[in-house]
């Protein structure tokens, strides 16, 4: 069963009365482990697929199945619960919580489960750790680069261990060398059997996935392998 | 999120934000506090004129002259002289025919300079009957107080409040020395206790004189001020009051109870008419808390409304990492009945503590103030506060809950 299935999606926006469509029709599925990129120029839907297949923001008409449960009859409280247990994100403009610190960031999720806050602390710690982050625990988003902020956002995302990890232009605001370490950071969790679905403008930082869907006026126009996948290297240097 | 968890994520946000916690706080600790010490200040207000007219007791009877009606106070008491009341009514009422009339004493009063060699002060004195021991429940802490006689004979003798003592015999024991009022010399027999302040007077500060001498050697008239009568007990003052208006009546030559020369109260009447002088007072502070409580209402709001912008997004990325609205609502109602909530209790001791204070100073000044901090105003304070900062500190944010993650996240 693919872990992801689209039948004829469609998502329209009214506004003022006029009705622009932005999804036009899509049809694709996703697999178990697999690492995609969907790829296109801005305004193509590509952010708001993802919405959509993050439950972030419902479909208009079609069909979207999760691990084969239809996921538009669900009502609030269950896509609250899937985004809560299923998928993790990661966006281009991090969106940590301004005050509080790398660690509260982090555990902000496991506020919404049943656990101790010694058990939510002691998960936090291990999941910066894993992004390298442990040195960082009390520093606010303000005290981090835009590269270690990205990473206490990763961590943010693995924390409820989802079965994928969406990410929004992850590298769109870091520079090139932060934008690669959150790459290999991707990676190694995608080699580990996360599934990521990457959304990027970018054919380089899309390479970095092993499928691309292309996406252009509320269709997809391309959906391919990676032929020449870019695999970044731990310190940031480009390996083939 | 169980309530636990919410108490300690919302301690968490109200510590990460110290400010708009502290200005939230603000708001309802300035309107509680407002609330509590004006109505407190009210309360102990009426409680200083109330208690300066029970210190009176219960069972004494003012007789004044002219006529009034009993709502209104006679006419002497605005200063216009009324000379219908005399000595002898007072002889009738105590010649033994009023069994529960206990005693009675005419006044007169006014004011002196008196010296003693090169000391001299301004003082009032109070021409009395020689039973105003008895009347009035004082107290003579040295000599004694003149007799029947010596009122009768217009003697020459003088009884001094302390603080009339302090300035004309600093250092000597003025028992059996003269002092000069008027310039006629006055034997010192007696010395009064102190009795602190009634009211706005400094009852110490008082020279007492047979109510004859100060009325031939000091004034030259030949009526009294006002009367007071006091009755064996309380019960039985309405009918004695009766028996005195038909005695003066009688004396007076008055047929027709409405052209009475003469009014009689008894101090719960009086009590009556200023308790509901001071109401209207209270309420009037009543109202200024109001608006005090208001303007931290508007303070609240500002603050709050200020903060939903940040708050938005805060909602969308919780929303996105598996909040639902219940969860969100639940948090900001957690949160913001916490701020009010802790705000005000600050409110209620800070304003408890300054009412203490102000009782407590006015007390040491000699003013009999109660204190007292109403459960009303407390529990008006804290209700209207914190509902304030409930509808508008969770209002935002039930709306916010209910926008989808992607647009609260992208909310400008």
């Amino acid at each position: 069963m693919p872990l992801i299935k689209i039948v004829d999606l469609k998502k329209d926006y009214a506004s003022e009365g006029v009705v622009t469509p932005v999804l036009r029709g899509l049809n694709f599925e996703i697999q178990r482990g697999e690492f995609v990129a969907i790829m296109g120029p801005s305004g193509s839907g590509k952010s708001t697929l993802m919405h959509i297949l993050g439950f972030l923001d419902t479909l208009t008409t079609g069909q979207y199945f999760f691990d084969g449960q239809d996921v538009s009859t669900l009502d609030e409280d269950r896509l609250a619960e899937m985004r809560g247990k299923n998928v993790g994100f990661v966006f281009q403009a991090f969106n940590l919580l301004p005050r509080a610190s790398s660690l509260e960031n982090v555990i902000l999720p496991l506020l919404y489960v049943k656990l101790s806050s010694a058990e939510r602390i002691e998960t936090g710690k291990k999941y910066l750790d894993s992004v390298g982050l442990s040195h960082r625990l009390n520093n606010t988003p303000g005290q981090l680069s835009g590269g270690e902020k990205q990473r206490v956002a990763i961590a943010r995302a693995l924390i409820n261990e989802p079965e994928v990890i969406f990410a929004d232009e992850p590298t769109g605001n870091l520079d090139s060398k932060s934008g690669l370490q959150v790459m290999k950071l991707l990676q190694g969790l995608n080699d580990h059997g996360h599934t990521i679905i990457l959304v990027t403008h970018e054919r380089y930082t899309a390479d970095h996935a092993k499928r691309v869907l292309q996406i252009r006026d509320g269709v997809i126009v391309s959906d391919k392998k990676v032929d020449n996948r870019q695999i970044a290297s731990e310190n940031g240097e480009l390996k083939k | 999120m169980n309530l636990l968890s919410n108490l300690s994520s919302a301690l968490q946000i109200i510590g990460h934000n110290k400010v708009r916690s502290f200005l939230t706080m603000l708001g309802i600790i300035i309107g509680v506090m407002a609330v509590v010490v004006i109505m407190s200040v009210g309360a102990g207000a009426q409680s200083l004129i109330l208690n300066q007219v029970k210190s009176l007791g219960s069972n004494l009877v003012g007789i004044l002259p002219g006529k009034s009606d009993d709502k209104g106070p006679p006419a002497s008491v605005f200063g216009i002289v009324v000379t219908t009341l005399r000595d002898e009514d007072r002889a009738e009422l105590v010649n033994g025919q009023f069994k529960h009339i206990v005693a009675a004493s005419s006044y007169v009063r006014g004011i002196v300079t008196a010296t003693k060699d090169s000391n001299k002060t301004d003082t009032n004195f109070l021409g009395t009957s020689a039973e105003y021991p008895e009347v009035e429940d004082v107290t003579i802490s040295e000599g004694r107080y003149f007799s029947a006689d010596e009122q009768k004979d217009v003697a020459r003798v003088a009884i001094l409040g302390s603080s009339v003592v302090q300035s004309l015999f600093p250092d000597t024991d003025p028992i059996g020395k003269n002092i000069r009022i008027k310039k006629t010399n006055f034997e010192i027999i007696g010395v009064m206790k102190p009795r602190g302040q009634s009211g706005f007077q400094n009852q110490d500060n008082q020279i007492f004189v047979p109510l004859s001498t100060a009325q031939k050697l000091l004034l030259g008239i030949d009526y009294v001020n006002f009367m007071r009568v006091k009755i064996d007990s309380a019960e039985n003052v309405d009918g004695t009051i009766e028996d005195i208006k038909s005695v003066l009546r009688v004396r007076h030559n008055i047929s027709n109870p409405e052209n009475d020369d003469f009014s009689v109260r008894s101090s719960n009447q009086g009590l009556a008419v200023l308790t509901q002088i001071t109401n209207v007072l209270r309420f009037f502070l009543a109202a200024i808390a109001a608006i005090s409580l208001l303007v931290g209402g508007l303070g609240i709001m500002n603050i709050m409304l200020a903060a939903v912008e940040e708050r938005t997004k805060e909602i969308g990325l919780r929303k996105a990492v598996g909040a639902t609205n219940r969860q969100i609502v639940m948090q900001f109602l957690v949160e913001t009945v916490m701020i009010t909530f802790l705000g005000g209790l600050i409110g209620i001791v800070v304003g408890s503590v300054i009412s203490i204070l102000v009782a407590y100073i006015a007390t040491s000044y000699g003013y009999n103030w109660d204190l007292v901090i109403t459960p009303f105003s407390i529990i008006l304070g804290c209700v209207v506060s914190i509902s304030i900062g409930l509808i508008f500190g969770i209002s935002p944010a039930v709306r916010a809950s209910r926008l989808n993650p992607i647009e609260a996240l992208r909310y400008e």
